[in-house]
């Protein structure tokens, strides 16, 4: 299935009026596809990737996954297409700190009705967090914890991962390994990537990349 | 300077951007010092009118000539007299009137000394108005009575207790019936040289100093210790919010001391300027829950009044007055309290180091090892409340063990709850379910404190109401007993007393004389009743413990019995025996219950007392009729035999107004139960407040990951609704206990006498609903708040940018 | 003006300074007499030992002795025992509804020290009182006692008792003379509007007897005059207090002279010549002069203390001087009470009570 993102408008109130970030993307992700989305701070690359996930809306445009229309959803819809196409991992704070790393893994899937637990210890010994399933996120490192957050987006086999600066709070060393990692496991599950990074070192790293300028997309 | 007062101005100005969080904190501390000082200032005018009571004759100053046998012939006074000795009578008694019981001060102005002078009878026309029969009264009292009642001029005197009447002695030897009695003799403070010794001439008189605390005030202190006792816990519950609300600011602004000490603002300085705030804070809030206090005091004064006079015949001022005492008592509190609940949060940021991360961890979150330290705490304090309770003796033990107890249990909370929601976890599927158990139990640090406060609010009301209906119940199945008769009737002198026998005899079942004799039972002022030997006795009286053939020996003059409330102060049983007037050592043979009297009692046959004590007057009698023809027979006293309305009361009006008298007795605890409560479920309110700020980045992955916003909110409902169930039933047990130690031990030592326990389960359901209503109002407004965040806020959780 | 509460009381009587001020007279006594009270009549006939005890329906009585002594020691005393009687009304009952009030005053005085003692009593109930036979007037441990015979005047012998703070006496009286009756036959005048009282005394004592004082007894022997009066209404409005001698002249014959003062200058004085043999001869308004000589500043105020006295018409003119000018009486309501020595055409000693001195 493809992630796919027609002419994608949202603007944004700001002090000196309001600020068109995004003038009508055009952008499609298919399966198997990695995609990083490079720009300037403020250039709306994170807000693209949100609404690609049903978590904000577009003011205009349309984005469908397969024969799935997201932007016409209600909230409740668009909430469960989530749980169950989507996997999705955040800068920090993705996992829910009153459940162990095991658990955080295995909610997803568990929420998606695709609960697996063979692959769910399988990702857990790939992502190197054997012996750390009873711990808490608190107790964890923060290369672990987003280790945590991609087993998680991983274990519920969704068509697309989204991803947003998932190693932005890591040094080189952790973000390249866990980097690697999400790449790999995206790869095996052949599910669609799109990850926002401003690293051009990382964005090397992915199939292709993909600029966001003025509020369009740069070829 | 310029350091303090720029930093100063930095960290107040976060109070006005968050306008809310001040009103809670304010809030929070204004309540528990308003109820504090409303409680305070209650005590405190009672105390004020007992003094005034004790000084109305100079027994403030004064010493006093007393006999042991109670009220002594004038004969004695005027023989000391002739003597030399300058000494002055008093006559005091007690009558009833509808608006209740009254107390009589009979003086001879002319040889009474300076300090018992309350009235100025200087004008020659008031002293001869005294003489010829003028009485005076407190305000109020004056207003009731002046609409009838009683048969002389009445004139008002603000210097005299609210339930007080001076006049003459000859006057007041009249209106109590003791003609030529006198109850003490006050002695002026310089005698003549060269006098007889008083023990030559009145060997039976005992020689007091002055009472500088009445008989009344360490009677009703276990009264305002219970008040007290409900005030601090009030209170503590009060500084549960302020607590969560110092707490919370001081958390949000981490980023701005931060900032601050980086920019060369030292930690010293920087506490301080907080100390100063704290100070600021309660200096604000106390004034304002002065104000609040007084009012509430106001509100409930006639109400304790009410019952210290019907409890205790204690007479209380029902108008409030601000004593400087009070004030600074009330600011005092409110700063202790304020810097109690800031203590924790600037010890922390006394050693915050300087570039600590400046993101909020979860607030409060408790590690494990502090849950053991507080477990193991709550187990030590539960220990000592229970070896208080086994080797403690007194009312402030009952207090101490009461107050051991409630704290221990409130701080074992926490982990009872943290089980039941182990337990309740296992019983989960799905992953919501279990996130959701997960989560609450991760919750409890946050919200303990305030838990812990609904905890205590719950628990004093099962326990004060389990309290009250077991005294209700108790207490009217007691009236029914002891007030078997249908009319009671008084005479109002020994002839009319002789006539009023005559003309009854035809007319009713049977004539029971109740005559008295006030009398000092084991050193406190009590009363010996005479009373006949005839069914009514044998077949009602409620006995508590009694010797065989206990009516016979009563009856026959050889054994007396007592009140429970004697029995238990001086720990007389069956078998010992009792000094009474006349140096009669009389053997005990029954203990009867004797709710609503202070005061001891003992029961002796008719024919014993009118042998030992035949100048007792014979006024009072109860009469057994046919309860159909007991409103005729009254009407008949007035019409034919011509007493006055006001010597006669049939028994359903004397119920009546029992009941009265003890329903009012309890309007104040109830009334603080109902404050206490509100005061917990502020308390969860702003906690839940504060955690809401801070549940965000513990919801937000939850809401990327598919769970909407309302869903969350409803946990987050349901979550304040279980917890609130949970407290509720775990204060179940507490509460409990909490009665029968208020039924147990308290009752026994505040008011002399042990109730038996009755359970109302139908008031714990409703207690029950009523905390989970609580929880869920509180939760609706964080709840709401959460639902209706924005998905940029929660998506911002995700970003840097913070 | 709390310990003042009973005083006004009692006040009703005598010796209020309060009412000065105003246009009433001394001590409320000129009050218009209403409520019932009995008024003195002239040519009242005396019934005794009856009329020595009490008149509960007049409102004011007193039993009033003052002494002349001499101790063994030398030097000279005073003592003055006075029971007074004040009706709220013009009844009596034996308990404690009975509407008269009694107070005790005594006194005795030192060239150098003056000693007051002073009591109240409810009536009624026993604390105070008198009885006729045997004659007895007391309040509290104070009292006068008969000891005469049963065929002689029950006040011709009596014993004497009263007791303070600080002292105490112990006196036996002995009359070697009979009742002098005062004004018209114990008809008083006094004033010209003609308010009066009945009053007649028994000036003619030897003492004997002891003084307790804070040094030690003394024994003391010397004379002593006791006044009976009674009235309902013996003031005038404008009269504002009074001057009353009694004079032991050593001629044995005695003089009883006062003066009533008069806020309108018009004083108002009677007097009685008493010869050695009890022959008594009242005096009219104007015989009996007195001119202050010397004035004493005692207790805040001007008391003349030392006096010239004269009554042309029987030779007399002599000067009076205080055996201790400070006898102030320091009691609810104050006076000036004490021995006097007499100098001049005749000589003797007397004793002087001063009212209404601001």
């Amino acid at each position: 299935m493809t992630l796919k993102l027609t002419g994608i408008r949202k603007t944004f109130r700001s002090s000196e009026g309001p600020v068109e970030v995004l003038r009508g993307v055009e952008l499609a992700v298919a399966a198997g596809e990695s995609v990083a989305l490079t720009g300037e701070s403020g250039s709306g690359k994170s807000t693209l990737l949100h609404i690609a996930g049903g978590l904000e809306l577009a003011e205009a445009g349309e984005v469908t996954l397969g024969n799935m229309t997201l932007t016409g959803m209600n909230d409740a819809t668009r909430a469960a297409a989530r749980r169950e196409h989507f996997g999705i991992v955040f800068q920090q704070f993705n996992l829910i700190p009153s459940l162990n790393v095991a658990d955080n893994v295995a909610f997803q899937s568990r929420l998606s009705g695709r609960y697996d637990p063979a692959l769910c210890q399988s990702l857990v010994e790939k992502l190197g967090l054997n012996g750390l399933e009873a711990r808490f996120p608190e107790q964890l490192s923060g290369g672990q914890q987003q280790r945590v957050a991609i087993g998680r987006a991983l274990a519920g086999k969704p068509q697309v991962v989204l991803a947003d600066e998932p190693t932005g709070n890591l040094d080189e060393d952790t973000s390249d390994i866990v980097l690697d990692l999400m790449r790999i496991l995206v790869e095996d599950a052949g599910a669609a990537l799109l990850m926002v990074t401003h690293s051009g070192r990382l964005a090397a790293k992915l199939d292709r990349t993909v600029h966001l300028s003025h509020g369009l997309i740069a070829a | 300077m310029s350091v303090f007062l720029t930093s100063l101005v930095a960290l107040l100005s976060f109070w006005r951007r968050h306008p809310g969080q001040f009103l809670t904190l304010l809030g929070g501390l204004t309540l528990a010092t308003a109820l504090w000082s409303g409680v305070q200032a209650i005590n405190a005018e009672a105390r004020a009118s007992y003094a005034e009571a004790a000084s109305a004759l100079g027994q403030d100053e004064l010493d006093r000539l007393i006999s042991p046998d109670g009220p002594f012939a004038e004969d004695i006074y005027i023989a000391l007299r002739r003597a030399g000795w300058a000494v002055s009578p008093v006559l005091e008694g007690t009558i009833t009137r509808d608006s209740g019981v009254i107390r009589v001060l009979g003086i001879d102005p002319i040889t009474a000394p300076p300090a018992a002078q309350t009235i100025d009878l200087s004008a020659t026309e008031d002293l001869r108005a005294f003489l010829s029969g003028r009485v005076y009264g407190a305000p109020e009292l004056v207003a009731t009575l002046s609409e009838g009642g009683f048969d002389a001029p009445l004139t008002a005197s603000a210097n005299l207790a609210s339930n007080t009447l001076l006049m003459d002695i000859g006057l007041a030897q009249q209106v109590l019936d003791q003609r030529g009695l006198i109850s003490h003799l006050l002695l002026w403070p310089s005698q003549h040289k060269g006098l007889p010794p008083i023990a030559e001439i009145a060997p039976m008189l005992d020689r007091v100093g002055p009472d500088t605390r009445s008989d009344v005030a360490s009677l009703t202190n276990s009264f305002h210790l219970n008040l007290t006792a409900f005030g601090l816990l009030s209170f503590a519950v009060g500084l549960f919010i302020v607590h969560s609300a110092i707490g919370l600011a001081f958390e949000q602004r981490r980023t701005l001391f931060r900032t601050l000490r980086a920019l060369g603002v030292s930690a010293r300085v920087l506490v301080g300027l907080l100390v100063a705030e704290t100070l600021l804070f309660a200096l604000l809030a106390g004034v304002l829950g002065m104000i609040a206090g007084f009012f509430i005091a106001a509100l409930l004064l006639p109400d304790v009044a009410a019952t210290l006079q019907g409890l205790y015949g204690a007479a209380v001022d029902d108008t409030l007055t601000l004593r400087p005492s009070w004030w600074i008592g009330g600011l005092a509190i409110a700063i202790l309290g304020a810097a109690a609940a800031a203590a924790q949060s600037l010890w922390r940021l006394w050693r915050l180091p300087i570039l600590a991360p400046a993101q909020p961890r979860a607030w409060a979150r408790a590690s494990e090892a502090a849950l053991r330290r507080q477990t193991a705490l709550a187990f030590a304090l539960i220990i000592a409340a229970v070896s208080v309770g086994f080797l403690g003796d007194g009312l402030l033990s009952g207090f101490a063990m009461l107050g051991f107890g409630l704290v221990g249990a409130a701080l074992l909370l926490p982990v009872v709850l943290s089980a039941l929601l182990r337990l309740g976890a296992r019983f989960a599927s799905g992953p919501v379910s279990e996130w959701f158990w997960a989560d609450t139990r991760q919750q409890l640090p946050g919200l303990s404190l305030a838990l812990m406060a609904l905890l205590l609010a719950l628990a004093a009301n099962i326990g004060v109401s389990t309290m009250v209906g077991s005294f209700r119940l108790t207490f009217t199945g007691w009236l029914d007993q002891r007030l078997a008769s249908e009319v009671y009737v008084t005479a109002r002198s020994e002839a009319e007393a002789e006539a009023l026998r005559e003309w009854l005899e035809p007319r009713v079942d049977a004539i029971l004389p109740i005559w008295n004799l006030e009398a000092r039972l084991a050193g406190q002022p009590g009363e010996v009743y005479g009373v006949a030997d005839h069914p009514t006795y044998r077949d009602n009286w409620p006995l508590l413990t009694a010797a065989p053939d206990v009516w016979d020996r009563v009856a026959a003059g050889t054994g007396v019995l007592i009140n429970e409330q004697l029995s238990r102060r001086e720990g007389l049983f069956p078998g010992d025996t009792i000094r009474l007037p006349r140096q009669w050592d009389a053997p005990i043979v029954g203990v009867y219950s004797d709710y609503g009297n202070p005061e001891p009692q003992a029961m002796v046959g008719l024919s014993a007392f009118q042998a030992r004590y035949p100048e007792t007057p014979r006024l009072r009698y109860a009469l057994r009729i046919d309860p159909r023809l007991a409103s005729g027979l009254m009407e008949e006293l007035q019409t034919d035999f011509g007493l006055p309305a006001d010597t006669m009361i049939d028994q359903a009006s004397i119920k009546s107004i029992s009941l009265q008298i003890f329903e009012r007795t309890f309007t104040v605890t109830g009334a603080l139960n109902v404050l206490t409560l509100s005061v917990a479920a502020i308390a969860i309110l702003t906690s839940l407040l504060t955690l809401a700020r801070m549940r965000l980045p513990q919801l937000a992955p939850l809401w990327a990951l598919g769970l909407t916003r309302k869903r969350l909110a409803w946990f987050e409902v349901l979550r304040a609704a279980l917890l609130g169930a949970l407290t509720a039933l775990a204060a179940l047990p507490v509460g409990l206990l909490l009665a029968w130690a208020l039924l147990a031990v308290i009752n026994v030592d505040a008011f002399g006498w042990r109730l038996p326990m009755h359970v109302f389960p139908a008031d714990w359901l409703v207690l029950g609903l009523l905390a989970i209503l609580a929880a869920l109002v509180a939760a609706a407004w964080p709840a709401r708040w959460l639902s209706t965040r924005a998905p940029s806020d929660l998506l911002r959780i995700f970003a840097n940018e913070r | 003006m709390k310990d003042r509460t009973v005083a006004v009381a009692a006040a009703l009587a005598w010796f209020s300074m309060a009412d000065l001020g105003s246009a009433q007279g001394f001590a409320g006594l000129g009050e218009t007499v209403e409520d019932g009270f009995t008024q003195p009549v002239p040519n009242p006939e005396f019934s005794f030992p009856a009329d020595h005890g009490a008149h509960p329906s007049y409102r004011i009585e007193w039993w009033y002795l003052t002494s002349n002594l001499t101790g063994s020691d030398g030097k000279d005393y005073g003592i003055q025992w006075t029971l007074f009687r004040s009706a709220l009304a013009p009844t009596q009952t034996d308990d404690w509804s009975s509407p008269q009030i009694w107070m005790g005053h005594a006194g005795l005085t030192t060239p150098d020290q003056h000693f007051v003692s002073e009591t109240l009593a409810r009536d009624g109930v026993g604390q105070a009182g008198v009885t006729t036979e045997p004659f007895l007037a007391f309040i509290d441990d104070w009292e006068m006692r008969s000891t005469a015979s049963q065929d002689a005047d029950a006040l011709s012998a009596l014993t004497l008792t009263a007791r303070g703070e600080d002292f105490s006496y112990a006196l036996e009286l002995q009359a070697d003379g009979p009742l002098v009756f005062q004004g018209d036959r114990g008809y008083s005048i006094k004033s010209e509007s003609g308010q009066a009282s009945y009053y007649y005394s028994q000036p003619f004592y030897t003492v004997s007897g002891t003084l307790t004082l804070p040094d030690g007894d003394v024994e003391v022997t010397g004379s002593a005059w006791l006044d009976r009066e009674w009235s309902s209404q013996p003031l005038e409005d404008d009269q504002t207090g009074w001057d009353w001698f009694s004079l032991h002249l050593d001629t044995d014959e005695r003089v009883m002279g006062f003066r009533l003062r008069s806020a309108t200058g018009n004083d108002f004085t009677a007097a009685t010549w008493i010869a050695p043999g009890g022959l008594a001869t009242a005096l009219p308004n104007g015989a009996f002069q007195i001119t202050p000589l010397t004035t004493t500043e005692v207790a805040g105020r001007g008391v003349p203390t030392a006096w010239r006295v004269q009554i042309p018409s029987r030779g007399l003119d002599i000067q009076t001087t205080a055996l201790n000018p400070r006898s102030w009486m320091e009691t609810l309501f104050p006076y000036w009470e004490g021995p006097i020595r007499l100098s001049g055409s005749h000589t003797g000693r007397g004793y002087l009570e001063m009212t209404g001195y601001e």
